[in-house]
């Protein structure tokens, strides 16, 4: 038994730690953060050398073969360092092509999502927020030999950079009678509009449709065959931004343990004080905690699959739960240096707020546990 | 990540099914529950699964940390009783005796715990000194080959009716640290001039007291490690509870049994269950206990690999003193009026459990260290936040 990592998911930690350390301090993440992209070009196209970007493409189609397990160790670093990039949106358009294309498909778009040539993302939710097939309500109808798509996705995550959507759409009445259309950028009749939120290190936006046409070879697999693959990439979009969590908590964590440290009040470090050193220690037991829930679902994706929602839906809706609450406390901790702009913690509040929601909050998760506990 | 057994584990696992299926006549329904199955206590002795994990040349089983996981979790899926009946013996006096203690002593004490033959007591806190245990001041002089002890202990649980008590004494009261200068003695509990009070809890327990000490003389032969190393020893003995197999499938049986409950307790004709609320409290419930089965693995792991564990169990045991009180008054509460109804009552609830648990909680959630104690040591020992 070895609930732990390998050698090698230790080095790679190391590498992405290293590289967010050197490429991307906390600066640089405040540079990106106002740009119109919200993501650095050089540092994906890095990716793409370090094979990060294709890191769950299938190794016989440019990747480098790896799971989530892998996936989550690049994920903590990236939530520790706030790091801005499309890399969760880009991994499960990866997983979504990889599970359920065909042939052809996979030879023509892996290879490209692998090398980072083209950013992936995508385009489950709707104006209804619902992470589950009756969420999806924007119809694909069959009109001659194609689809057609009229109407828009909502919460699109990098929707501003993404050159390739995976849109989930409903094409029958049956509640599992979706299917994944694979839509380029580049087609007339489709726009993109990114929004306003709270976090400037994510985009999201509007994905919108005016009688776009998608050929039947841009179905991914087959017609109203997506409703497996989309559960799973809600499980595992889930798995994705509560290990971004676990890192980004941490990060938000050693901000303020190193303040109460280093922070002298009547006389003392304000680390020595209970009221400042207890709400401390129940943050690590709750990190401690979402994380061993999500290391356990990471390793369900595939080694033991018919565990997965619920033990995703654990760990999502304890992170949900406490995150946010300890973006509250951090920023408190720290008094009205916290409240500035020039501080860092306060970015990682926002990030705790942009978490909750995604993949599904506390109360969603809480009451699947239920449903699937069958009480 | 892989939670596969090797050939031996698996091969060990079977064989523990095999004794369980062939014995196994009598669940526990209490949680922690010792066996009073005289057959099933001298089976499980033979098999030396009593003291699984001690040294085989004093009687113990020689299990490796994997087999002591596996047989704990097959007796705990099967809701078997407890392994051993001699609860502090098994849990920190012998493992002190083993790491610390002279040859006779090992030959004279381990046999009868492993036997289950009396209990032990274990005197620590003083009125004045319980978290700050290492500020004792019971009294121990050495007079030619005996210590005189003089003094007090409170709060020492099953004294009225132990045979024997593993107690810190100070032998020195002149000492740069308080940690200096505590000294182990193991002492007969018939030894003239030692007077036990029980404390009757709120519940209605008497299962704690007060124990005075009023010119105990206590051989010089009966000292655990050397004078002095007292602290060394009481902490070694508590580094030993070392994964929390036992608590969690307790709290995993607690909560399937407040499903139960939920669902039989009716509001307004409906069964309780129905109400979101409650199965979201119930849900987040789950989603604790099943944190700390991980995090016991997480901890497993790294025990296994050899690197060094710090105070991580306490992330546990804050974990369990929460679910303890919490379950307990979470049902209290939904239950209403009937709720607070007792044994022997025509309203109770499953004869009043739920109440009785809400009462009886600090047996476990104050002994050992109390959650903020539990803090302590977290922001201490792990985060590196300077000491209170």
């Amino acid at each position: 038994m070895n609930f732990g990592f390998t050698e090698e998911q230790v080095l790679l930690r190391d590498q992405v730690r290293k590289f967010i350390e050197q490429k991307c301090p906390m600066s640089e993440v405040r540079k990106i953060s106002q740009t119109k992209e919200g993501m650095s070009v050089e540092h994906w196209q890095e990716m793409g050398q370090l094979g990060w970007t294709g890191l769950l493409v299938p190794e016989d189609f440019g990747g480098a073969g790896l799971n989530w397990v892998d996936a989550l160790v690049l994920l903590e670093e990236m939530g520790r360092g706030l790091f801005p990039s499309p890399f969760i949106s880009h991994s499960l358009a990866c997983f979504a092509i990889a599970e359920l294309g065909t042939e052809d498909q996979k030879q023509l778009w892996l290879p490209k999502l692998a090398s980072g040539e083209k950013i992936g993302t995508v385009a489950l939710l709707e104006e209804t927020d619902l992470p589950q097939l009756e969420g999806i309500q924007l119809e694909a109808k069959m009109v001659g030999d194609h689809l057609q798509l009229n109407g828009s996705k909502h919460f699109v995550s990098d929707v501003n950079t993404a050159d390739l959507f995976i849109v989930a759409a409903r094409t029958g009445p049956q509640t599992d009678q979706v299917s994944l259309l694979i839509v380029d950028k580049k087609a007339e009749a489709v726009s993109t509009k990114t929004q306003a939120t709270v976090d400037k290190t994510k985009r999201e936006g509007l994905l919108q449709f005016e009688q776009l046409k998608v050929p039947s070879t841009q179905i991914l697999g087959n017609k109203d065959g997506a409703a497996d693959t989309i559960n799973r990439l809600f499980d595992c979009g889930a798995v994705a931004v509560t290990a971004e969590m676990i890192g980004s908590s941490e990060g938000a964590h050693a901000l303020t343990v190193d303040y109460a440290k280093n922070r002298i009040q009547f006389d003392n470090p304000i680390g020595k004080y209970q009221g400042v050193k207890h709400p401390l220690a129940n943050m690590y037991v709750d990190i401690e905690s979402f994380k061993s829930l999500l290391y356990y679902a990471a390793w369900c994706v595939n080694e033991s699959p018919q565990e997965l929602s619920k033990s995703i839906s654990l760990a999502k809706a304890y992170a949900s739960e406490t995150v946010p609450k300890m973006g509250i406390d951090c920023l408190q901790l720290h008094g009205a240096i916290g409240y500035t702009a020039e501080y860092d913690i306060q970015l990682y509040l926002k990030r705790s707020k942009w978490a909750r929601p995604k993949f599904g909050d506390a109360n969603f998760h809480y009451d699947r546990v239920a449903s699937l506990g069958e009480y | 990540m892989d939670f596969d057994l090797t050939k031996d584990e698996i091969a060990f696992r079977d064989e523990v099914r095999q004794f369980l299926d062939d014995n196994l006549k009598q669940k526990t329904d209490n949680e922690f529950g010792v066996s009073f199955d005289a057959d099933w206590n001298k089976k499980v002795r033979e098999k030396r699964w009593v003291g699984f994990g001690w040294p085989k040349e004093v009687g113990g089983g020689g299990g490796t940390i994997m087999e002591q996981v596996i047989l704990k979790e097959e007796m705990a899926t099967r809701k078997a009783p407890a392994l051993g009946t001699c609860f502090m013996g098994l849990a920190w006096v012998g493992p002190s005796i083993i790491e610390y203690g002279t040859e006779e002593q090992k030959k004279r004490f381990i046999p009868d715990i492993l036997d289950g033959k009396y209990q032990w007591c274990t005197g620590y806190s003083e009125p004045n000194y319980g978290s700050d245990l290492a500020s004792l001041q019971c009294k121990g002089v050495l007079e030619g080959d005996e210590y005189v002890v003089n003094g007090q202990k409170i709060w020492t649980s099953l004294a009225p009716f132990a045979a024997w008590m593993i107690l810190l004494v100070r032998t020195d009261f002149d000492t740069q640290s308080k940690h200096e200068g505590i000294t182990c003695l193991l002492v007969d509990m018939k030894t003239p001039g030692i007077e036990v009070r029980p404390i009757e809890n709120m519940a209605g327990g008497r299962f704690f007291a007060e124990v005075f000490f009023t010119d105990v003389r206590v051989p010089v032969e009966n000292r655990l490690g050397k004078e002095g190393q007292g602290w060394a020893v009481t902490v070694s003995a508590l580094a030993n509870e070392r994964s929390s197999i036992a608590e969690v499938s307790a709290l995993q049986r607690r909560l399937e049994s407040l499903i139960t409950t939920a669902r039989q307790a009716t509001r307004h004709g409906k069964p309780l269950l129905e109400d979101p609320g409650i199965r979201r409290q119930i849900a987040r419930f789950e989603a604790r206990i099943e944190a700390m089965r991980l995090n016991g693995m997480r901890y497993l792991t790294k025990q296994i690999k050899g690197e060094p564990l710090s105070s991580e169990t306490s992330v546990n045991k804050l974990h369990r003193a929460n679910l303890e009180v919490d379950m307990a008054e979470f049902a209290v509460e939904f239950l209403g009026n009937a709720g607070l109804h007792m044994r022997g009552s025509d309203d109770a609830v499953e004869g009043g459990k739920w109440i009785f648990n809400s009462l009886s909680w600090p047996d476990v959630v104050i002994g050992g260290g109390t959650p903020n104690i539990q803090r302590n040591i977290i922001a201490e020992r792990i985060l590196g936040l300077p000491k209170d």
